[in-house]
């Protein structure tokens, strides 16, 4: 299946003022953390926060509401967020956790669940993975050109960045400016090239803006933990949804972009293996 | 015992049975909890310790929960130097051995040959087992015994059909594979068998191996699984602190760029 396993399917956003002010789509992430960690499911969540307001994003274990929010939104360039779990559990003690995480992120995660060689009394701790689309991810120098050379903004002053409708657009005081996605092509780190999940398909629910209108994610359920967190906080008043055949453009969208991604990274792992560059080994 | 891994060890094609998960098998074991009769099918399992710091033994251990069910009910430990009194090394089905080879050290090669001749399977439990861990920076010269200065990995000397890499190695882990092994999930165990022959394993392979040729996606992996903390990450991409790695291999070993186990993850997570 091109989007993974999955239990259902929906159009979604957060209720909560609060959330939907600092939010990158629908504010899924941040509601559901913030419920997590308030119905005690989890004692807090590694995110990817930019600590410094420079885009760079650094991994960060949030306990409270305010520091969910704090890190709310996207940073396209690479944050190594499975090793924030060690501090969550090492030094933080928490022994339930959240956490926010890519495709290979959470392919990480998972291994260290499957297979822990090395990572003592770790992988049991993490009781949530909320999962992220994801095409690719860019280094801090490729954002610095897009910024500041492509867009002649500084990175500093950008208040928001987003990816869609075939665009990378920033906002910076008040203003928008975008540059076609076939400009950022080439930008993207090339151990992105030869992933084939978009859908984050390990993680226990995956969400993001592909296929749901503006100001709205579509959310995909997976696991037992993702569903029941999801209706909980459905149930609470929490998250809205909408069923998917009801919105534009819907999941038609997002199952294109999922095998997009599936067939031009097969082909690159091809490629590389008919080069003899030796490429992930599948059990 | 063990046919299913021996097969496989001979070429077998046959398709191992998939079994459940791990966690459900012991639950079930502890239900049906019954004294083993005398003279049962169990494993019998030893274990060698060559040169090490016996923390994979000790990580043994920590599978305080299930211990006793292993002990009791999974598998018979015939051999080991603290653990049984016994001279003569038995036939054994598994023998676990820790710890690097000394070549200057008589009585581990013998032990470890004799070893290889009773034991079907032999499993480098441990890094310095694997491929000798930090026990690669022993230069000799030290009390008591001056001349031991070479500790090889002990797949340079005898053939390992499993290998447990990790410093130590984790309790979690070790669980795992013996409930794998008592199950005969190939399967599962298939990765451990696949890197027995690797005693090379270090810190550098993630430069080498995993960034040189483009899999790297700053995951942070390989800086959670680094025991000594010797691996910062920058720029989205593992750095390596010399001076902190100790060649254990768990980072190369756990990242997901390397292998993934991707069959598992979906039993893991039921999907």
């Amino acid at each position: 299946m091109v989007l993974g396993n999955y239990k259902e399917a929906v159009s979604a956003r957060a209720t909560d003022k609060k959330i939907m002010e600092v939010a990158q789509d629908g504010g899924i992430v941040s509601a559901l953390l913030i419920h997590a960690i308030e119905s005690g499911v989890i004692e807090g969540a590694v995110v990817a926060q930019d600590p410094a307001d420079d885009w760079a994003p650094v991994p960060t274990v949030a306990t409270t509401a305010d520091e969910i929010l704090a890190a709310a939104g996207t940073k396209y360039s690479m944050s190594p967020t499975v090793f924030g779990i060690k501090e969550a559990v090492r030094q933080f003690g928490l022994e339930k956790i959240g956490v926010v995480a890519t495709p290979c992120q959470t392919q990480g995660i998972r291994k260290v669940q499957a297979y822990p060689f090395s990572t003592r009394f770790i992988g049991d701790k993490i009781k949530l993975v909320l999962g992220i689309y994801c095409m690719e991810n860019f280094p801090m120098a490729s954002l610095d050109t897009f910024s500041e050379a492509m867009m002649d903004t500084d990175l500093k002053d950008v208040d928001k960045m987003d990816i869609g409708k075939g665009k990378f657009m920033i906002q910076t005081g008040g203003e928008e400016k975008g540059i076609g996605l076939k400009k950022t092509h080439g930008y993207e780190q090339a151990g992105c090239n030869i992933c084939t999940d978009y859908v984050c398909e390990f993680s226990d629910l995956s969400t993001g803006s592909v296929g749901s209108p503006d100001g709205w994610s579509t959310v995909l359920t997976r696991t037992g933990a993702g569903v029941d967190l999801f209706k909980s906080a459905v149930d609470a008043g929490l998250i809205e949804t909408k069923p998917m055949d009801e919105v534009k453009p819907g999941l038609p969208l997002l199952k294109k972009l999922a095998k997009g991604k599936k067939e031009k990274n097969a082909a690159e792992r091809e490629k590389r293996v008919k080069m003899g560059i030796p490429i992930p080994t599948l059990y | 015992m063990f046919s299913k891994l021996k097969k496989a060890l001979g070429g077998s094609d046959e398709k191992p049975k998939a079994v459940d998960q791990e966690s459900v098998v012991i639950t079930e074991k502890r239900e049906n909890a019954e004294p083993a009769p005398a003279g049962s099918k169990k494993p019998r399992v030893g274990y060698i310790h060559l040169s090490g710091c016996t923390g994979d033994g000790m990580s043994l251990t920590e599978n305080y929960d299930i211990l006793d069910v292993v002990l009791t009910d999974m598998i018979d430990i015939v051999y080991g130097q603290t653990l049984v009194d016994l001279w003569e090394m038995p036939e054994m089905d598994l023998c676990l051995i820790e710890g690097s080879a000394c070549l200057q050290d008589e009585h581990s090669i013998k032990e470890l040959f004799e070893a290889r001749e009773k034991s079907t399977l032999i499993c480098a439990f441990g890094s310095c087992a694997v491929n000798s861990c930090f026990t690669t920076y022993a230069r000799g010269g030290q009390q008591a015994q001056p001349k031991h200065e070479s500790f090889v990995p002990i797949s340079q000397l005898i053939k390992v059909d499993l290998a447990l890499p990790g410093c130590p190695v984790g309790p979690e882990m070790i669980r795992k594979t013996i409930v794998a092994l008592v199950e005969g999930d190939m399967t599962y165990l298939q990765p451990a068998m696949d890197i027995a022959s690797c005693a090379t394993a270090c810190g550098c392979d993630l430069l080498t191996n995993i960034i040189r040729n483009g899999r790297c996606t700053g995951c942070g992996t390989c800086a959670l699984s680094c025991q000594t903390r010797a691996i910062n990450m920058i720029q989205g991409r593992p750095h390596k602190n010399d001076a902190r790695c100790i060649k254990c291999g768990s980072c190369i070993t756990m990242c997901p760029r390397n292998w993934l186990p991707e069959e598992q993850i979906k039993k893991d997570i039921g999907l």
